[in-house]
C-alpha cells in the first residue's frame, strides 16, 4: 500500500480507529528509505534516520496519528542531530525542541528522520550540504532543488507523505516544483520560528510539503498558530485550511503578473503555466493581467538583506560553546578563525562576507538601507494588487525544471536566479505555494500561487482546483536494481 | 597673548541594571552570586534556533527612569544588533537600541544648580563574564549575567569637574533607588560608569578630542580617575601636544589611567535592526499611567520635607532616600506627632530595627499608628526614652501595641513622689561619704547618687523628678 493512499487525514483516522497499526506507516517509510538508498545512485534525502521510528510512541488521537514525517535538519529536534547540513554543527545535539516539531509530536506524527539541505539553507540545489548532495528522484543526474531538497525528494520518492521544510527565498517552493510535489510557505508569522535555526530571520518561515494539496494543508494546519516564544509569531486564528481545499474557484480572481512571464522564460514552463491558467479559467476563475513593477529589484534586495542577517545570525558558531571547535588554536582570534573556516562551506562564507560588507560603516545606507526600500516597494506592489480585488496570483515557481547536478555550482549568479519568482513572497511576507502543473521531458514543473497576508485558505482553494483539473504528475519510478521487497 | 584657563568637559555613560529579577529576553533569574552557568537557557546561551522575547516589565522600569529624567519618550523604538566577537557574548551580537532609542533629550538639575542634559536613555542586554583568575592557563566564562536587563543613561558633556561628576552619579543613584528601578549596587555591577573627558578654553563652545575612561567601579574611583585624567590632559596641552582619542582603563591600585586602545581603530559594530524583535510600540496610555505612577520625585520631596516639616537638610535627605521611608515618616507625622521628634525616632531606633532585620516598615508592630502611640507615651512622661526604645524593640518583635508591652514588662515610668522619695532617702542614707563630699563641693558626685536612685528603681524612676527630689534632699539636709 502507498503510504499516502487516501491521504494523510484518512490514514490518521484509520490509526485513531485502530484499523491501522500505529507503527505500520513508519515501517513502510523506513523500508522505502532503504530501497532508495540501496539504488545505484543513492537518493541521500536524509542526514539522519531513526531506524526504530516504527516504535516511537505518541498520542493516538491527533490529526497526524501514526503519520511518518520528515523534518528538515535545521529544526531543533530531540533524539536527532540538528546539523543544518553543516560541518560546524555535525556533532551538535539540541537540548531543546523547535515549536514546529513539538506541534508535530503533539499531533501524533512519527518523526522518521532529518532531511538533507543546503548548508544553513543557503542554496537552491541541496548541493551545498556538507553531507553530499541529494538527488532528484525523477532523475539521478538532476538536483532536487533547494534548500529543502531532502524534504521534497523524500516526499516525491514516496518515503513519507508529508515533510517539513523552511523557505527563506523559495526553499520550499522551488524544490517542490523540481520534485513534483506540493510546497507551501505560509504568511510570515503564521508558524513559529522558535527552534528553526536562523538563516535570515525576517524572511525565514517554516513550510509544509506533501504529495497532494490536502496533505500539505493537513500538515500546515498542525504547524500553524501563535507561539509566545517567537516575538514575530502572530496571534490570530488559523482559518480551516483543509476545508478550504473543497471550496472551488468559481468567481475567484486570479492575477497574472506579467513580470513573471519574461521573454527568456523556458518555453515548456511557459506552455505548462498557460495550460494551468486555462484550467483555472475552465473551473470558473476570472483571469486578470496585473503588474508588479518592482519585481526586478527583488533579487538584488534579497541578496543584500538575507546575507546581512545571516552574517549576524551565524556569528554564534565561533567554536566557544558548541559545534565544531578547532583544537589547535592558541588564541581566541585563531579559535574563531580556524573553527569557522573549517566548519563553514564556500557558499556560507560567501554570504557571510557579502552580508558583513553590506552592513559595514559607510556602506550600510547604500546597500542595506536601499535594499529595505526596495523590499518595501515590492511589498506595496502586492498590497495594491490584492487591494484591487485580486484573490491570488499565479506564476511559474521557477524559470526552469530541475537542472543538472554540478551545472550551476560554480556560477552563484545563475544559481541565485532560480529563486527569481519566489523571493518576492518572502520579501513581502505573503503566503505562497507551489503545485505540480505538468512534466517537461519527464521532469516536473510547478506553478506558484501567492495570496494576501493570512489568506492561506485562498491559496489552498486555488491549489486544490488546479490539482483537480490537471491531476497529479504521478510518482517517479522506484530505482531499478533496488531489491524491491 | 596669554591663554585663557582650561576647563574640563565631562560626559558620563551610566549602565543601570533594571531590578526585574529576570533577564530581558528570557525568564532566567538575575539573582547575584548563583553558581556559574546555572541561570541560563537556550535563549541567553544563544543556542541555534532560540529567539528573544522582550520582557514588558523591563520596559516599564526603563520608562520610569526615562520619565524621571524628564526625557522625551519615543512611541516607537527599535532594538538593534551590535555585532562583535567576544567569548562571553554568546550570540556574537548584543541586543541594544541604537538609531531609535527609547527616550532622548532629558535633563536633571544637581544641588549646586548645575543642569545636566540627558542625551538618551536606551535599553540593552548585558554580556556574560570572562573570569581570568579562576584557572591558571584558561579563561572561564560565566553566562549567568548574559541577558540581564540594563538601561544606558548617556549625559551630554555638561559636567565641569570630577566633583560634579560624582554628585551627578549620586543624584542618579538616589533617583534609581527611590523609584525602585535598580539597587545600584556597584560591587555587584548593577551600576557601571564610563566617562568621556576633554579640556577646552573657558568660554569656548568647541568640542575637543576626548578620551573615554573605563573600569570606574566606585564613585570615588570616578572622582579620582577624572582628576588624574584632567591633569594628564592639562600636561599634554601645556607641552603643546594634542590629546588623542583613546579608551583608557582606570587602574585603582596604581592610581593611574592606562591606554586600552586607540579610538581611531575602533570596531565597526555593523548595527542593524534585530529582525527577531518587532519595533517597541508604546501607547500614550501606558506612558501616561507610568508618568502618573512616578508621583513626587525625591528632589522635590526633600525640598518639601525641609519646608513643610522644618527639618534639617540631613534629616530630609535620609527620610526621602526611599519612597517607602518617606511615606512612613509622613504617616507617623500625620498622627499628630511633632515632625522633628518623629524624624529622630524614624532615623534612629526605627531604621536600626529595620537594619537589624527584626522587622520592616510594613510590619504590623511598626505601623505608623503604633509608633505614634509610643511617642504619645514618651511625650506624656509615661515612658522614659530608654524604656521607649525597649518597647519599640518589643513592638517590632511581637507586633503588640506599645501599651500592652509597657504593662506586661512593667516599664511604666514611676513618677509618684512618695515612691521616689523613699528611693532618694535610701540612697542618701546608704552613701554618707558621697553625700558629704558632694556637700563639700564635689558636684560630680550628684551623678553618682542619681545613678544609685535609678538603679534602685530598676531604671523606672522618672529621671527628671528624681533629679529634683535628690537635689532638694541634699540641699535641705545641708542647712
Amino acid at each position: 500500500m502507498k503510504p499516502n493512499a487516501g491521504g494523510v487525514a484518512a490514514r490518521a483516522a484509520e490509526v485513531r480507529d485502530g484499523r491501522l497499526a500505529w507503527g505500520s506507516m513508519a515501517a513502510e517509510a523506513l523500508e522505502a528509505h532503504g530501497t532508495w538508498e540501496r539504488g545505484a545512485a543513492r537518493l541521500n534525502a536524509f542526514i539522519a534516520v531513526d531506524a526504530n521510528a516504527d516504535r516511537q510512541r505518541g498520542p493516538r488521537d491527533g490529526p497526524l496519528a501514526g503519520i511518518p514525517v520528515a523534518v528538515k535538519d535545521n529544526l531543533a529536534t530531540a533524539g536527532f542531530p540538528t546539523t543544518c547540513g553543516s560541518r560546524i554543527l555535525e556533532e551538535f545535539r539540541s537540548p531543546y525542541e523547535a515549536t514546529a516539531v513539538r506541534r508535530l509530536r503533539r499531533a501524533g506524527a512519527v518523526i522518521v528522520g532529518k532531511t538533507n539541505m543546503d548548508e544553513f539553507a543557503m542554496g537552491s540545489s541541496t548541493e551545498n550540504s556538507a553531507f553530499g548532495p541529494t538527488r532528484n528522484p525523477w532523475h539521478p543526474e538532476r538536483v532536487p532543488g533547494g534548500s529543502s531538497g531532502g524534504s521534497a525528494a523524500a516526499v516525491a520518492a514516496g518515503i513519507v507523505p508529508v515533510a517539513v521544510g523552511s523557505d527563506t527565498g523559495g526553499s520550499v517552493r522551488q524544490p517542490a516544483s523540481f520534485c513534483g510535489v506540493v510546497g507551501i510557505k505560509p504568511t510570515y508569522g503564521r508558524v513559529s520560528r522558535y527552534g528553526l535555526v536562523a538563516f535570515a530571520s525576517s524572511l525565514d518561515q517554516v513550510g509544509a510539503l506533501g504529495r497532494t494539496v490536502r496533505d500539505a494543508a493537513t500538515l500546515l494546519e498542525v504547524l500553524s498558530g501563535h507561539d509566545p516564544r517567537d516575538a514575530t509569531s502572530v496571534n490570530r486564528p488559523v482559518p480551516p485550511l483543509t476545508a478550504a481545499c473543497e471550496r472551488g474557484v468559481r468567481g475567484l480572481v486570479v492575477g497574472v503578473p506579467r513580470e513573471y512571464f519574461p521573454a527568456g522564460l523556458d518555453p515548456v514552463v511557459r506552455q505548462l503555466a498557460e495550460h494551468a491558467l486555462g484550467a483555472l479559467e475552465g473551473a470558473g476563475a476570472e483571469l486578470r493581467e496585473v503588474s508588479l513593477p518592482h519585481t526586478r529589484y527583488a533579487i538584488p534586495a534579497y541578496y543584500i538583506i538575507a546575507p546581512a542577517e545571516a552574517s549576524s545570525n551565524l556569528a554564534r558558531y565561533d567554536g566557544v560553546r558548541f559545534g565544531r571547535r578547532c583544537r589547535e588554536a592558541d588564541t581566541t582570534e585563531r579559535l574563531y578563525e580556524l573553527s569557522r573556516s573549517e566548519g563553514f562551506g564556500t557558499e556560507v562564507k560567501r554570504r557571510i562576507l557579502l552580508g558583513t560588507y553590506a552592513l559595514s560603516a559607510g556602506y550600510y545606507d547604500a546597500y542595506y538601507g536601499r535594499a529595505q526600500e526596495a523590499r518595501a516597494a515590492v511589498a506595496r506592489d502586492f498590497e495594491r494588487t490584492f487591494g484591487d480585488g485580486v484573490d491570488v496570483l499565479f506564476t511559474p515557481t521557477a524559470p526552469t525544471p530541475a537542472f543538472k547536478l554540478g551545472e550551476r555550482v560554480h556560477d552563484p549568479y545563475q544559481m541565485y536566479l532560480s529563486d527569481v519568482f519566489t523571493v518576492t513572497a518572502n520579501l513581502a511576507g505573503v503566503p505562497a505555494m507551489s503545485v505540480p502543473i505538468g512534466l517537461a521531458e519527464g521532469m516536473p514543473v510547478g506553478g506558484q500561487l501567492m495570496a494576501a497576508h493570512w489568506r492561506e485558505d485562498t491559496l489552498l482553494t486555488a491549489a486544490a482546483a488546479l490539482e483537480a483539473e490537471l491531476g497529479t504528475v504521478g510518482s517517479p519510478p522506484v530505482p531499478s536494481g533496488a531489491g524491491a521487497a | 597673548m596669554k591663554d585663557s584657563p582650561l576647563e574640563a568637559v565631562i560626559g558620563l555613560e551610566v549602565h543601570v541594571q533594571l531590578d526585574t529579577g529576570r533577564k530581558l529576553f528570557c525568564a532566567d533569574s538575575t539573582a547575584f552570586g548563583a553558581p556559574p552557568n546555572t541561570a541560563v537557557c537556550p535563549v541567553c546561551l544563544g543556542l541555534p534556533g532560540a529567539l528573544p522575547v522582550l520582557d514588558p516589565g523591563a520596559v516599564d522600569l526603563a520608562l520610569r527612569a526615562a520619565l524621571a529624567l524628564d526625557c522625551t519618550i519615543h512611541p516607537v523604538s527599535v532594538f538593534a544588533r551590535k555585532n562583535y566577537f567576544y567569548p562571553d557574548l554568546p550570540k556574537g551580537y548584543q541586543i541594544s537600541q541604537f538609531e531609535r532609542p527609547l527616550a532622548t533629550r532629558g535633563a536633571v538639575e544637581l544641588d549646586g544648580g548645575r543642569r545636566v542634559r540627558i542625551r538618551r536613555v536606551h535599553m540593552e542586554e548585558d554580556a556574560g563574564k570572562s573570569l581570568h583568575d579562576r584557572f591558571a592557563s584558561a579563561t572561564a566564562i560565566d553566562l549567568n549575567r548574559t541577558g540581564t536587563p540594563l538601561i544606558e543613561i548617556v549625559s551630554e558633556p555638561d559636567l565641569r569637574s570630577p566633583r560634579e561628576a560624582r554628585s551627578y552619579l549620586q543624584f542618579l543613584k538616589r533617583l534609581m533607588e527611590y523609584l525602585e528601578i535598580s539597587d545600584c549596587n556597584m560591587e555587584e555591577g548593577s551600576l557601571r560608569v564610563d566617562a568621556n573627558v576633554s579640556l577646552r578654553k573657558k568660554g569656548s563652545e568647541r568640542l575637543e578630542a576626548s578620551t573615554e575612561v573605563k573600569n570606574l567601579n566606585s564613585f570615588s574611583a570616578v572622582e579620582k580617575a577624572l582628576g588624574v585624567e584632567i591633569r594628564r590632559q592639562t600636561r599634554i596641552r601645556a607641552e603643546g601636544r594634542a590629546v588623542t582619542r583613546q579608551t583608557l582603563l582606570w587602574d585603582a591600585a596604581g592610581g593611574d589611567v592606562r591606554v586600552m586602545r586607540d579610538k581611531e581603530d575602533s570596531q565597526d559594530y555593523r548595527y542593524f535592526p534585530d529582525p527577531d524583535l518587532p519595533p517597541l510600540v508604546l501607547s500614550a496610555a501606558r506612558v501616561a499611567s507610568l508618568r502618573a505612577g512616578l508621583g513626587e520625585l525625591p528632589r522635590a520631596k526633600r525640598e518639601r520635607f525641609r519646608r513643610q516639616y522644618e527639618l534639617p537638610e540631613y534629616d530630609a535627605d535620609v527620610l526621602t532616600s526611599s519612597r517607602g521611608l518617606a511615606d512612613y515618616y509622613e504617616a507617623v507625622v500625620a498622627c499628630g506627632r511633632q515632625p522633628k521628634t518623629v524624624s529622630n525616632w524614624v532615623m534612629g531606633p526605627v531604621l536600626e530595627t529595620v537594619k537589624r532585620g527584626i522587622a520592616d516598615l510594613s510590619s504590623p508592630g511598626l505601623a505608623p499608628g503604633r509608633l505614634a502611640e509610643l511617642l504619645v507615651l514618651v511625650d506624656k512622661g509615661t515612658l522614659s526614652a530608654t524604656a521607649a526604645k525597649t518597647v519599640l524593640a518589643g513592638m517590632a518583635r511581637s507586633g503588640d501595641p506599645p501599651g500592652a508591652i509597657v504593662q506586661r514588662e512593667g516599664l511604666e515610668q514611676v513618677r509618684e513622689d512618695q515612691v521616689l522619695d523613699r528611693w532618694v532617702t535610701d540612697a542618701v542614707a546608704a552613701h554618707p561619704d558621697a553625700v558629704a563630699r558632694y556637700r563639700a563641693g564635689e558636684a560630680r558626685l550628684f551623678g553618682f547618687l542619681m545613678g544609685q536612685v535609678m538603679r534602685a528603681s530598676g531604671r523606672k524612676a522618672d529621671p527628671r523628678r528624681v533629679s529634683q527630689l535628690l537635689r532638694a534632699a541634699l540641699d535641705a539636709d545641708a542647712d
